[in-house]
Formats: C-alpha cells, structure tokens, sequence
C-alpha cells in the first residue's frame, strides 16, 4: 500500500492548490459584481450630476420647453414628448410587421429553405450600425420619402400630426430609421416564442379541423404572446434609448411643435448634439435629461422582465 | 365477416388502396389495402418503425403538417378521395377527428376547450348542453362539472385526455382517430378510457393505434397487424406493410401468417 | 358538388388567403430595405474605395475637393475596441464563470443576472454620459480629458452583458457529467472549469464574445464626448491619452458635412465598417450552423 502511494506526487493536495481554488472562486465572485457596481454607478452617477438642475427645475424640467443657454433656462418637454412619440409610433408600425413576418417564417408557406434565409437576413438588419442607418437615411431616405411627405401635409394637413410644411428632416423620418432598427428585433423575438409554442397545441387545433389561420389566432398568438410582448417591450427601451440615426434624421430642433413633419427632438439626440459643448448648469440640465431617460428605459426593461419571468411555459 | 363486408361495400366507411407513404426519399409504408366499417372499432398493431402511425395520421391528412411528406395510392371516405387535388384538407379534419398520443388541451378553460372546436365548426344550438353531453359521453361530466371554469391543464393525464375525446367529440365527426391514447397514462386511467370507447362505439367508427396488444384484444373488433421488413432493395432500411387484417378473434387465436403469429405471443416487438 | 371540396367562397377559406397574403407582405417589407441598403452601401460605398483611402488622414471639412482617407479612424476602431475587449472579456467571462459554476441560484447570482439584463438594456449614450462624468471630466485619467482610452471603457460597458451572458449560458450547455468526470478523480474546481469545461464551451463563447466586438465596433454614441475625434495619424503609445478617432464617429461627423467629399469618406467607411460586421456574423452563423450539424452525427 505504502509503495503504490508513493507513485503519486500529488495524492494531497497542498496546501497552495487550495488556495489556488478559493482565489479562484473568489476572483470569479469579484467579477461578477462588478455589472452590479458598474449599474449602481451608472444611477448614481447620473443621478448626482443631474442635482443641481434637479434643486433648481424640480419636476417642472419634464414639462417646460424652453431650453436656452443664454438665459439659463432649461426645461426637457420637447425631447421627453420626442422620445415618447417616436419610440411609441415606430413600435406601433413595427409591432404587425415584425409578427406578420415572424409567422411567414414559422409557418410553412414557402420551403424551408427560403424561411431560413429571410430570417437571416432579418437578423442581419440588426448588425448593422445606427450610424450607418443614419447616413443611409440622409442621403437615400429622406429624399425619397419627401414627395410622400408633401403629399401627407397637403392631404391630411388637418390633422395636426401633419400640420406643417416638411422641411428637410423631420420626425417622421426619424419614426420611419428606428422602424428599420426595431423591425429585426421584435421579427426575431416573435419568431423565437412562435417556434416555442408545444406542437401538440397546433396539432390539437388541426385535428378538429381549425384553419390555419384559425389556429393561428386562436391558439399559436395566445399561447406566444407573453414572450411576444416581452420583445416589444424590450424594443421600446431600446428605441427609447437609440442616439445616432435619429439625432441625424429627426432635425434637432428644440421649438416644439406637435407635427410629425417639423424637426424634433429626442432626449438621446439632444445628449449628442450638446454634451460636448455644453457647460455651467447646461451640463447639469443634460444630465436631468439623461436621467429620465435612464429611468424611463430601466421602467421598460425591468417590467419586460418580469413578463417573461411571470408567463414563462405555462403550459 | 370479411365477405360480409366486400358484398355490402355500403359498410365501408374508409378504404385504403394501395396507399404507400413515404416521408423525403424515405419510405415508411408500402402498397396497403385495407376497409375500415362503420361503427366498429379497429385497432392498429405491429412493432415500432411499422409505420402503423403513419398511416393513421394519413386518414385525416395530419401528415400534411409533416414536411417531405407524401402519398401515394388512394384513401376513400364518402366516395372521395381525400388526397383530391380539390379537397380541403380542414373539411375532411372536421369530419375525421383526432385524438393523440401525448393529451393536448388548449391553454384555456375545460368549457372553452370543447367550445372552441364547436364553435369553429359553426355550433348553433345550446353550447351548455353541448359541453355537458360531450363530457357525459367522455364519462368526465361527473369529475369536472363543478370546474369547467378551470385550465383544461389542472386535470390529471387521463382526465385530461378524456377531455381530448370530449374535444373531438363534441365536433361530431364520423370517425374518430386514436394514435396510442393511452400511453402516457396509468393503468386506471387507460381502463377508464376504453370504457369511454366502448360507449362511444355506438355512434361513432373508432381507429386505434396501440402497442398494448391486451387493449387491442379487449377494444377493438377487426385488427390490423402491420409489420416491417428490409427493403428488397436491401440497403438496410426497413418499410412497414400490413401483414394480416382479420377480425381480432382471428387475428388473437388463429392467426394465419406466422409473423403475426410471433408477435403475439411476445417473440419481437 | 362534394362537401369534402375545397371550396374557394368560404368565408374561412377567404380568411386563410387574406392573411396570408398579408403575412408575405410583411416578410417582403421586412427584407426589402436590408437588400436595399446593403446594396446601395455596397454600391456607393464600395465605388470610393482606392489605396490611399487607407493609408492618408482626412483633411478637415472645406479646405479642397479632396477629403484625404481614413487612416485614423481605421485604425482608432481598432484600438478602442481592443481596448473594450480587454477589459470586457476578462470580467465578464469570470462573472459568467461564477454565475455558471459557482453560484447555486441563490439570491446573489438572480440579482447578478437581473443586473445584466439590466446593463443591456442601457442606452448606448447613457454608457457615453457615465465615462464622461467618472474619466472625462474629472481629468482622472493622468490629467487627460478625451482619450482613446475612456472611449475604450466606455464600449466595454457595453459589451459587458454579452459576454457575460454568453460565457454563462454556453457553461451551462456543458453537461454535468463531465463536470462529475473531473472532480470525480479528485480535480480542483479551478482546474475542472479551467481544463474541462471552459474548453469544451470556448466555441460558443467565442462565437458570442465575437458578435460582442463586432457590435461594440459600430457603436457611435458611447465614443462622440469620450474618445471625441482626431484627424491626424496615431503615432505612438501615448496617442491613447488623447481625443481618437474612429470609423463610427467619422461616419457621424462627415454625414453631417455640407461637402460632397466628406460625404463620400462617410460612405466609404460605413463600406469597411458593413462588410467587416457582416462578414464576421454570417462567418460565426456559418460556424454554429456547421458544429451543430457535426454534433448530430
């Protein structure tokens, strides 16, 4: 017995090998707190910077309009109702395109084949940088949309989404960049808890003769729209959050105006036009800014979360 | 019986002929002719891989949600053929329920879960009544009546499959369908089960699937025995074909092919 | 007429084409403007690119027809995202590492994974705001404002809750057996995830820390108030302490531009900043695509 031990060097450990583990162990726990300290400094970083402004404004900053660095006056209204507008509207044409296309590639219509490469390529559309989709959005959409938009103002010029003249860019574009950057999230979101729905249940559907689009409705949509509604939702954040394409697009204007088709603002944009320059209580009233945006983004998050967590395979 | 049952073709409520399926380039069964009569039960048996299956999902066109899948040969319902070109594979469906393997209620209430299919077969009457006479005939009403507002999935296995039944049931088709209903379920719910076949066999045609051969002999009046064996081609594949189809009697006590004969009495499966 | 036909007035069978034509709609509308814009990037993109494109700095806006090329900035991308991944990928393979291995669901690691949902969810300019308000403006970073280098730590935060997320979920396809197998013959912990089971998950984890970089490459708003930008060549080490340019933040400021040839360098960068992350996503598609049909056999 003695001997044969002997031929392992190692048959205890020593005393550095386990030390080894806990600071191994150790390391691994450090780092992984750090997304914590980084989120925690994020919000209080913000937060602090933004107090100033926050003494001085209070909460009649998310309600007045009048930003002028001159007279020190500064108030978000304009780049909340932005934000809040064009985040909402692109979801709203966003939300029936990306399930419409979602069930076309779940859904056996054309070879599976043809499916695959479609949702590829959708998926594609999300690797491509905002920035680019801003340059692209200057140069090609804009100009090819403006007859559109002379035509929405002389018709529906009534409505007051579409009361003014269009100038160059605009809102509406704005709305029309973010539709191209959410479409591939909400398709593939929506692809994802399509496919996720048991077979079983179509099965079901089928065999006491339901249509297909029957089944679709009544049972598939339902039985998925808990993880549907958690990538919408996480869409909202993100177009809430998204910066280059719209603040190359939207016109940067802080005059508020409730149409469509005049220059706007979002609160992303209104960070990356002025945070470079800015300075004096400016810097604190962006830093307001950038802390509604925070919370509205976390508020959508957080609650996306919670979706999925609350209706995750109930059946 | 069987000559019975050629003289008066009028008893044939479904017939296979020459039907062969195949999935891809795969082919799971080859040349089956069979007559399935009305109002009796009958069951499918043979080995895995025989393609019993197949064949029943091909009776009320459920393999077109299988991709490659394709057949050959015809299958008679009503005088039509339902791999028609011009036959609408939800019409035949409505006509040709189905129960599975794995029970598989909406994720809705036990009322809605019969509802549903009624309503989407353009239900007119009293659905209250409709639901309770499904589930009677179920042998459920009297498990569930008090919670019919409740998930389909707060049932056990057998409850809930028995609701599948009600399921179909309640869109009155001709032929009901059953791939291995009883499978994923214990001993008192697969009894309870076949005492709900045996009730429904006074009103509806009935064709089972079944690895259990003691369900096929106490349930079903003609069997099927399908078998499978290595291509002529010989590549190693196997194909499924049915072997013997007989009435169970026949086919339990005096079976007239020996593989049939051999798989009775335990010796493959 | 036989009731099992197919027939083409019901009014569920009109039903069915209806919405089916609509749900192609929707696939063409969904696909139409990627091929639309690829090609137009590819078209108007590719057509500006020479060899001095690569090699000369932009000259600043206005002063000739000639905007000069992308030198900087090219090379500015590289550096900032290499800078982004080494701080990214060390910590959040070792946060994944402990939520994977380590963590036994309690509420630590629930906190720690609701925490990186979180951080993904961030805007992209709130990451920018932050480094701007800690390095940029407190000068902490040896007295320098903009740098390459805050511009750096500013995309890792960013990048962060993807590597994490791979590391983590890619461990936790690893089966357990072969974790037994290790510890069953008396390996440390460390060695086990070290030796077994971060190899036997690098592949996904590459795969995923890679999209990572090639999504933090083409992020533009963390890097215009902290890395700024520069027109002049990188020269030397301590270039890093000073404003740097980039591909993104290059596409930004010239887009913006009322010259045509600071439009055109604008185009021929987004070119080089399009074919590198879509050739580096369909290669790790192609990849995952060809290891999953491996592992079936």
């Amino acid at each position: 017995m003695e001997e044969k031990l002997t031929l392992f060097k190692n048959r205890k450990r020593f005393g550095i090998e386990k030390n080894i583990d806990i600071i191994f162990k150790n390391t691994a726990l450090v780092l992984s707190s750090f997304v914590a300290i980084i989120l925690l400094g994020i919000i209080l970083v913000v937060f602090f910077q933004s107090f100033e402004s926050f003494s001085r404004y209070g909460l009649k900053f998310l309600v007045t309009s009048e930003w002028n660095p001159v007279k020190d006056e500064y108030g978000a209204f304009t780049a909340i109702y932005g934000t809040l507008v064009t985040s909402f509207l692109s979801l709203l044409i966003t939300i029936p395109l990306g399930v419409g296309t979602a069930i076309f590639i779940t859904e056996d219509f054309v070879p599976k084949v043809v499916r695959e490469i479609i949702g590829s390529f959708v998926e594609l559309l999300a690797a491509i940088p905002s920035v680019v989709l801003g340059l692209w959005a200057i140069f090609v959409m804009e100009p090819f949309l403006r007859a559109f938009f002379v035509f929405l103002h002389n018709f529906f010029g009534w409505i007051p989404l579409f009361s003014t003249e269009p100038t160059g860019r605009n809102s509406l574009l704005a709305i029309f960049i973010l539709v191209v950057m959410l479409l591939p999230i909400v398709t593939s979101i929506a692809r994802d808890s399509l496919n996720q729905v048991p077979k079983k249940l179509r099965n079901a559907a089928y065999g006491i003769g339901a249509s297909r689009w029957k089944t679709i409705f009544s049972v598939i949509l339902p039985a998925a729209l808990s993880g549907i509604m958690a990538g919408v939702l996480l869409a909202l954040g993100r177009a809430m959050g998204e910066t280059m394409a719209v603040t190359m697009i939207i016109g940067n204007s802080n005059a508020f105006s409730w149409s469509l088709l005049s220059p706007g603002y979002t609160i992303s944009s209104m960070l990356a036009n002025q945070f470079g320059e800015a300075d004096g209580s400016q810097v604190s009233s962006l830093f307001y800014a950038a802390f509604v945006l925070m919370i509205l983004s976390l508020v959508v998050n957080i609650f996306a979360q919670w979706l999925v967590k609350k209706f995750s395979l109930k059946y | 019986m069987i000559k019975t049952s050629k003289k008066t073709p009028k008893n044939i409520i479904l017939s296979l002929e020459n039907v062969s399926i195949s999935y891809g380039t795969f082919e799971a069964v080859r040349n089956v002719f069979c007559n399935f009569k009305k109002g009796n039960i009958t069951s499918l048996i043979g080995p895995s891989g025989c393609g019993k299956s197949t064949v029943l999902r091909s009776l009320n066109r459920m393999n077109d949600l299988i991709p490659n899948c394709s057949l050959k040969g015809t299958v008679l319902f009503d005088g039509t053929n339902i791999y028609d070109k011009r036959v609408d594979p939800v019409e035949v469906r409505r006509r040709i329920g189905m129960v599975f393997q794995q029970p598989n209620p909406f994720p809705k209430s036990i009322y809605e879960n019969i509802a549903f299919g009624a309503r989407i077969n353009g239900f007119m009457g009293d659905m209250d009544e409709l639901v309770e006479s499904s589930l009677r005939k179920a042998a459920l009403w009297d498990e569930c009546k008090e919670k019919l507002n409740d998930s389909g999935y707060s049932l056990s296995g057998g409850q809930q499959q028995r609701l599948c039944i009600a399921r179909t049931i309640a869109i009155e088709p001709e032929i009901i369908l059953m791939d291995e209903p009883c499978s994923a379920l214990d001993p008192i719910s697969t009894l309870k089960i076949e005492e709900t076949m045996h009730e429904l066999k006074k009103n509806y045609t009935i064709i089972i699937v079944t690895h259990n051969m003691q369900q096929a002999l106490r349930v079903s009046d003609m069997t099927a025995f399908f078998n499978a064996v290595e291509y002529e081609e010989g590549d190693g594949g196997k194909v499924g074909y049915l072997a013997e189809f007989n009435s169970t009697n026949k086919i339990f006590n005096s079976p007239k092919e020996k593989t049939t004969q051999e798989y009775i009495s335990g010796k493959f499966g | 007429m036989n009731s099992l036909y197919y027939q083409k007035r019901l009014s569920r069978n009109i039903g069915d084409k209806f919405f089916t034509s609509i749900s192609v709609i929707c696939a063409l509308i969904a696909i139409l403007p990627l091929i639309f814009l690829v090609t137009y990037i590819l078209y108007k993109g590719g057509s500006q690119i020479t060899p001095e494109l690569f090699t000369l700095e932009p000259n600043p806006p206005g002063d000739d027809l000639d905007a000069g090329g992308i030198n900087p900035a090219l090379i500015g991308t590289l550096i900032i995202t290499t800078i982004a991944s080494i701080i990214a990928i060390p910590v959040g393979v070792g946060g994944g590492i402990y939520l994977a291995e380590y963590s036994k669901g309690g509420a630590f690691s629930r906190f720690i994974r609701f925490g990186v949902n979180v951080l993904a969810g961030v805007p992209s300019i709130i990451a920018g705001v932050f480094i701007y308000a800690l390095i940029v403006s407190t000068k902490i970073l040896f007295g320098s404002m903009y740098s390459g280098l805050a511009g750096g730590m500013a995309l890792s935060i960013l990048m962060l809750p993807t590597v994490i997320k791979t590391t983590d979920e890619g461990l936790k396809l690893v089966p357990n057996e072969l974790r037994y197998a290790s510890l069953g013959v008396g390996a440390s912990m460390y060695t086990t995830i070290l030796k077994v089971t971060l190899p036997s998950a690098f592949r996904s984890i590459a795969t995923g820390v890679v999209l990572g970089i090639a999504r933090a490459a083409g992020e533009t708003a963390p890097l215009i108030f902290t890395a700024l930008f520069s027109y002049y060549y990188i020269t030397g080490f301590g270039d890093l302490f000073y404003e740097m340019g980039s591909l993104a933040v290059l596409i930004y400021n010239f887009a913006l531009e009322p010259y045509d040839a600071q439009n055109k360098l604008a185009w021929a960068a987004s070119f080089i900043l399009v074919l590198s992350i879509l050739s580096v996503n369909i290669f790790s598609r192609i990849l995952a695509a060809f290891t999953e049909k491996t592992k079936r056999v």
